[in-house]
């Protein structure tokens, strides 16, 4: 069963995406911060991070590079949440390694089949 | 004898004639075949010297001095030796400098000086005077004595005889203004007056040599025949000695000087001689073919005054009109006329040369500068007023002639008042040769030189000649002013061993080279003066080295095309400005600034106008810049007033220009200031508006598709959606109430209020918070009520949000906030203090900008809108006040405000 972390500061939006996630059956854990959201990937190892940039300690740019940078995560996907909808912004998050940009507020069934199809694609081979 | 209808006839016959040679001179002048470059012609013109005085006073002077009519003819002679030389060299810097007087010839040596040449001007008006009276008495004792030969009874009504002078005066100036100013410009030289002039020598030469042949072979039979028949008769038999001089050498010496001067010196010799000269070369054939021509008239001056003097003995005749006479007597009465249109020529030559010179020197260097000075005169319109005025000054010049004629004329004979005339050319001479061989001689000298020579002159020979005259106490000359002998005009420090003229001769060059040179040597020439003076005196082609150094400025071309065409016309200044071009092989574009040789090109082509004291005064006052020395500016700006308003309008423009640009670029910079500060405005704000809005859309499209959920769960994410959209509603509301304050459009009502009052209300609406989060608040208010001018909401919102954070950001359980209000005689100070983490040094100011939350806190995200802050300083600060915040030693922060008391 795929293992995702929900990361953001807004708990609402956690309660939304944890529901939903829930209801695809796989296995959801949270932080509110990016420091945890650290503790939580060395920890549970996340088959995908579902990642708000604007975070307090440490932002979500911050998190994607260490995740990126740590071999023992490199297939761990990165999907980016945020309110900032700049096409610089959206850039800079796909340069860092995030496997997709998405803007808030977000379609709750586009995300639920966009993470579906990311797993699927990890899982394949 | 001859009808009068003949006469008249002929004389405007005669003068029609010359009207039709000058005329045809100026045709072939425009058609570029000029029938005047010719030393022939050039030389026959020079003798224009030869005037009435010469025609019909030689024999006068000769009947009664014998020998003595010779030194007016032998200083031509002797200078014409040193023409070579001198002329040449005036000839070429005339050129160099576009020079159309002596006058302007003068001011220009003297650093282009306005002052020389009005001098030399009124110095000539009134010296020169005298010498047309002469001719216009030459020609009506011409005409009267062709009328009156004998003593002929006349039909009074047909011809009033006694105003004789007048009608030739308004006739010949009727004609030197036809000659003078027939064209529309004004420019350059006179070829058809030249031709006419040249014409008239002949004709004059040939009369004379008529009448001397008639008396000589005619009457008696061969010269010396003649000779031998004087020498009967005593007292010419005495003529023939040397000692028949009055005055003896010094005066022969004297007017053998002054004449020297004068067939140079003479404005209308220097305008025949220098301003119409067409070729310096022609001055190599004048040197010797002048002399000639002076020593062929002269011939028969003797044999016909022996004659005349044998003929009429006894009888009361003129001997100023024996030329005419003598044929008369004998009955060749078409000799006669003949002789009379010789006379006629003679005069009338003269006066129509002497007039346009004049005309020339008065306009330009003094009349046209005094206007352009006084403004009364616009350059636009200067072309036609120009022509006006040099007709009205041949006309003025004349009646003066005739005013002096009326006056003194009629008791002095005619050479008498010649010589009269040329003791004042004469000062022309210091200054000009001085000039033109001292570098030393300056601008001051010149001016002392020939204003005292002038005075002089005026004071020993103008006014003894109206003493003499009856129209002032002849005890001024005779024995002196105040009875004073060594004051007499005649004999000053008793110098009595002169004639009239040699003594004034003497004391005026005396005085005039005397104040030359002494203050010359005081004086230190600068700028323009020394300048001129260098190329005068090297005489060199300066034109390339010599001006172009003066003017420099950003005048374009087309403003000069503009200021010549004004004068010129635009078709001429037009070519001037393409032969400019083309000789200097250069393309002028009308909207490029003009090169300093193109203003010195300019410059003298105004001059060839104007002269060269008023080009210059019109050149500066289109050009802005000059570089010259400090005396040069100083000199300028003294003279062009203009200029220095033209400029100080200028710089005005360019400072409130200036300005304006500054004030432009700091708005700039304020307004692209402002748009960054919009842009992340806006940015934070949609970000800040996505975040409640996120969690809205993702719970209700979860309760929205999920039809069978638990039903708790349900109403929770329906609480959590309200709450969302409260928070939305809050963020929404505080932007608008905040772009309100700040852009200050609303200024809130200004009511008298009570600061305790107002923070009691804020006290109040903040305690349910405080109880909820179990945070104890204290006040500490003064008992008296705290009065001020205010907006009494909005205070109670910056209050209530001070009180509302620190209550939020303080240690839950233990929180406190402690709030103090404290009144001073001048402000007003509330202090507002937690027991929170404090906030870090570099965020304290930052905390009060828009949408700056203490985001990263160790406590993590507060909620709220990030405007809170923002809002009360803006509020604050439009009461005048200031907000800060600082460290509350033992722990968390105080936020302050002042407010001033002075809006009571």
């Amino acid at each position: 069963m795929p293992r995702i972390l929900l990361v953001d500061d807004e708990p609402n939006i956690v309660l939304a995406l944890e529901f939903l996630m829930k209801k695809e059956g796989y296995e959801t854990f949270t932080a509110d911060d990016g420091e945890k959201a650290l503790e939580a990937i060395r920890e549970h190892q996340p088959d995908l991070v579902i990642l708000d940039l604007m975070m307090p300690k440490l932002d979500g740019y911050e998190v994607c590079q260490r995740v990126r940078s740590d071999p023992a995560c490199k297939n761990t996907v990165i999907v980016m949440l945020t309110a900032k909808g700049r096409e610089v912004e959206r850039e800079k998050g796909l340069a860092m390694g995030a496997d997709l940009y998405i803007t808030k507020p977000f379609s709750t069934r586009e995300v639920v089949e966009k993470v579906r199809g990311l797993l699927s694609e990890t899982s394949a081979p | 004898m001859l009808p009068h209808w003949l006469i008249l006839s002929v004389s405007f016959g005669y003068l029609g004639l010359l009207f039709a040679v000058a005329y045809y001179g100026d045709k072939r002048a425009d058609a570029g075949r000029s029938i005047i470059s010719n030393p022939y012609i050039y030389t026959f013109s020079i003798a224009v010297y030869c005037t009435g005085w010469t025609f019909y006073g030689s024999v006068g002077r000769a009947a009664a001095t014998g020998a003595g009519f010779l030194p007016i003819y032998l200083g031509p002679t002797l200078a014409a030796l040193l023409w070579w030389l001198v002329l040449r060299k005036i000839i070429h810097l005339s050129k160099v400098f576009n020079i159309t007087s002596i006058a302007d010839f003068i001011a220009s040596r003297f650093g282009k000086s306005m002052k020389i040449g009005g001098l030399v001007t009124i110095i000539a008006v009134v010296g020169i005077m005298p010498y047309i009276s002469l001719q216009l008495k030459a020609i009506s004792l011409s005409f009267n004595t062709l009328f009156h030969f004998h003593g002929i009874p006349q039909d009074s009504g047909f011809f009033v005889g006694e105003d004789t002078a007048l009608y030739v005066a308004l006739i010949l100036a009727v004609f030197s203004i036809l000659f003078g100013t027939r064209h529309i410009d004004v420019t350059e030289r006179h070829e058809g007056m030249v031709a006419a002039i040249a014409f008239e020598s002949l004709v004059k030469f040939l009369a004379f040599t008529a009448v001397g042949l008639f008396v000589t072979f005619s009457i008696y039979k061969g010269p010396a025949n003649l000779y031998a028949e004087a020498m009967q008769v005593p007292e010419l038999a005495r003529l023939m000695q040397m000692d028949a001089l009055p005055g003896g050498y010094a005066t022969w010496f004297s007017l053998t000087f002054i004449s020297m001067t004068a067939i140079m010196f003479l404005p209308r010799q220097f305008q025949v001689l220098v301003v119409e000269n067409v070729n310096e070369d022609h001055v190599r054939t004048a040197t010797w073919l002048f002399p000639l021509y002076l020593f062929a008239i002269n011939l028969f001056v003797i044999p016909i005054a022996f004659a005349g003097v044998m003929q009429f003995a006894g009888a009361n005749v003129d001997p100023d009109t024996l030329v005419l006479a003598l044929p008369l007597m004998h009955g060749h009465n078409l000799l006669a006329l003949f002789v009379f249109l010789g006379g006629l020529s003679a005069a009338t030559g003269m006066v129509i040369v002497e007039s346009i010179a004049l005309s020339t020197m008065l306009s330009n260097d003094l009349l046209v500068p005094i206007m352009l000075r006084l403004k009364l005169l616009r350059t636009e319109a200067m072309g036609g007023v120009l022509l006006m005025l040099r007709r009205g000054c041949i006309l003025g010049v004349l009646l003066l002639g005739y005013l002096y004629f009326r006056l003194i004329g009629e008791s002095y004979a005619l050479v008498t008042i010649g010589l009269v005339s040329f003791a004042a050319a004469a000062q022309f001479a210091p200054p000009i040769l001085l000039g033109l061989y001292w570098k030393g001689a300056s601008r001051t000298g010149a001016l002392a030189g020939l204003a005292a020579g002038f005075v002089v002159w005026a004071y020993t020979l103008l006014l003894p000649s109206f003493a003499k005259s009856g129209w002032l106490p002849i005890s001024l000359v005779d024995p002196g002013p105040f009875g004073i002998s060594a004051l007499g005009p005649y004999h000053l420090l008793n110098l009595t061993m002169f004639d009239p003229i040699t003594h004034s001769v003497f004391w005026s060059m005396l005085f005039n080279v005397g104040f030359l040179v002494v203050v010359s040597l005081y004086d230190r020439p600068a700028g323009l003066d020394q300048l001129q003076a260098a190329v005068f005196v090297q005489g060199s082609r300066a034109s390339d080295t010599g001006d172009t150094r003066l003017w420099h400025g950003t005048t374009r071309v087309a403003d000069l095309m503009g200021l010549v065409a004004r004068l010129i016309g635009v078709d001429r200044a037009e070519r001037a400005f393409q032969a400019y071009a083309q000789q200097h092989r250069v393309q002028l574009n009308s909207d490029n600034v003009a090169d300093a040789t193109l203003l010195e090109f300019t410059e003298r082509e105004l001059a060839k106008t104007v002269g060269a004291a008023s080009a210059r005064v019109m050149m500066s006052s289109i050009i802005e810049g000059e570089a010259l020395s400090i005396e040069g500016l100083m000199r300028i700006m003294d003279e062009t007033s203009q200029v220095i308003e033209y400029s100080r309008q200028l710089e005005q423009k360019s400072r409130e220009l200036e300005a304006a640009t500054q004030e432009l670029q700091r708005t700039n910079e304020r307004l692209k200031e402002l748009d960054v500060l919009k842009d992340d405005f806006v940015n934070t704000i949609s970000h800040e508006l996505r975040t409640p809005l996120t969690s809205i859309r993702a719970l209700s499209e979860i309760v929205h598709d999920e039809v069978n959920m638990d039903p708790d769960e349900r109403q929770r994410f329906l609480g959590i959606m309200v709450k969302e959209t409260e928070r939305l509603t809050r963020l929404v509301n505080q932007v608008l109430d905040f772009s309100k304050i700040e852009s200050g459009a609303v200024r809130g009502i200004q009511e008298e209020l009570d600061l305790a009052d107002v923070t009691q209300e804020a006290l109040a609406a903040t305690s349910q918070l405080a109880r909820d989060r179990d945070v104890t608040i204290s006040s500490q208010l003064p008992s008296e009520p705290v009065r001020l001018i205010g907006d009494r909401d909005r205070l109670v919102q910056v209050i209530v949000n001070l009180l509302s954070n620190a209550i939020k950001y303080c240690d839950d359980q233990v929180g406190k906030v402690h709030l103090r209000l404290i009144s001073d005689p001048d402000e007003v100070r509330m202090e507002v203090r937690d027991n929170g983490p404090g906030i870090r040094p570099e965020e304290r100011e930052r905390i009060f900008e828009k949408f700056h939350q203490l985001s990263d806190t160790v406590k993590g995200k507060p909620h709220g809108t990030g405007l809170g802050l923002a809002i009360c300083k803006a509020i604050i600060q439009n009461h005048g006040g200031r907000i800060w915040v600082e460290d509350n030693f033992g722990g968390g922060s105080i936020f302050t405000f002042t407010l001033p008391r002075q809006a009571l």
